[in-house]
């Protein structure tokens, strides 16, 4: 896939920011939603290049707070500011919120029936399928040496394998992280 | 301070300041929370908002939604919403405005060359324990794996794999395979 590093001009108002974000929001059945932002608007949309995306993406991560929404909020403020952080936290947290209370009011009805949750389980599926393509996405933007691709499999492995609590492994490895990467960048400076 | 709504922000403050990542670490605490401290919920009543919350649309954090509905009606979901997305919301703000600002001084490319390789592993982490706990077996590896595969090399629409996730579920549920 070639890489994407052009950003296209034509940025969106607030409304139609808003409208993506609530369209994301309200089909994004399973999860994934990271992977549907670096979908829509980076590589659909160009509207933000990879690195800019996934450097949001990090920051979602290491940040306390939701990250789908520190994510939404990181995209509308890179689109258009204060009123593009507004945008994109309204939209994609109001309008499932909505949907959420009607389900809640409607429960009975839907999950009496078994094949709702084997539709949902074919769902979230492909939705895991949306988080790999952007944990490949991310992974290849790691650089080609031994130290990071060290802590790349360090978090995986104490995150997902030894279920180390997230909190201390983001702040460990990510200080750890940032260190070594400081450190680098003043040296050759020198 | 006794209204319920005092108590919903009280309860999901300060849990928002500790959620990282997809807010599924903050859940054992919500539940805590909500069935064993206050009540508000009885065990089965939780499984089922939690069940409720997986199969919404959005985020998955949104079960402090339909909670603060349960507990106090509109204006408690409301509260639930606020309290558990909106004071991390202007953390975040903050950096990216901090970030646009210093654009490209050392410590901010420290920062977004650091925290790079551990966003990855904990996104493939993610991946990997959702992947075990899914009921489904290889059918669903499969398909998450070809979602992913398909995502990278063609423009296909992301909400086309999720409907055919679903279908093929279904149908192989139709073989008695899943």
């Amino acid at each position: 896939m070639a890489e994407i590093d052009a950003v296209a001009h034509d940025r969106p108002n607030e409304m139609q920011l808003f409208l993506i974000f609530a369209r994301i929001g309200l089909t994004s059945f399973g999860g994934g939603l990271s992977g549907w932002f670096l979908r829509e608007f980076v590589h659909d949309r160009h509207w933000m290049t990879e690195e800019e995306f996934l450097n949001g993406l990090s920051l979602s991560q290491a940040l306390p707070g939701v990250n789908v929404k520190n994510m939404a909020i990181w995209i509308g403020y890179r689109m258009l500011g204060f009123r593009g952080a507004m945008a994109g936290f309204f939209g994609i947290i109001v309008p499932p919120a909505i949907v959420i209370v009607l389900l809640g009011v409607a429960f009975a009805a839907i999950t009496r029936f078994d094949v709702t949750h084997i539709a949902l389980d074919g769902a979230a599926s492909a939705a895991i399928g949306l988080s790999l393509y952007m944990g490949i996405t991310a992974a290849r933007r790691v650089r080609r040496h031994l130290f990071p691709l060290a802590i790349l499999a360090a978090t995986f492995v104490t995150i997902g394998l030894l279920h180390w609590p997230l909190v201390w492994v983001v702040l460990a490895a990510g200080f750890i992280s940032v260190a070594v990467e400081y450190l680098r960048i003043r040296r050759k400076a020198r | 301070m006794n209204s319920p709504l005092a108590s919903l922000a009280t309860v999901f403050v300060p849990l928002s300041l500790v959620t990282i990542g997809g807010g599924a670490s903050a859940v054992a605490d919500i539940h805590r929370q909500v069935v064993d401290v206050h009540h508000w919920l009885t065990q089965s009543q939780f499984v089922d908002d939690y069940a409720i919350a997986r199969m919404a649309p959005g985020p998955g954090s949104l079960l402090v939604t339909l909670i603060g509905w349960q507990v106090a009606g509109l204006w408690g979901a409301v509260v639930a919403t606020l309290s558990i997305f909106g004071p991390t919301a202007f953390l975040i703000y903050g950096v990216a405005h901090v970030w646009a600002r210093y654009r490209g001084s050392p410590l901010l490319e420290a920062f977004e060359r650091g925290l790079r390789p551990a966003a990855a592993g904990m996104i493939l982490a993610a991946v990997y324990v959702l992947l075990r706990a899914l009921d489904g077996g290889w059918p669903a590896r499969i398909i998450a794996i070809v979602a992913a595969a398909l995502l990278l090399r063609s423009r296909v629409n992301p909400l086309l794999l999720i409907a055919a996730g679903a279908v093929i579920f279904l149908a192989l549920h139709g073989l008695h395979v899943v």
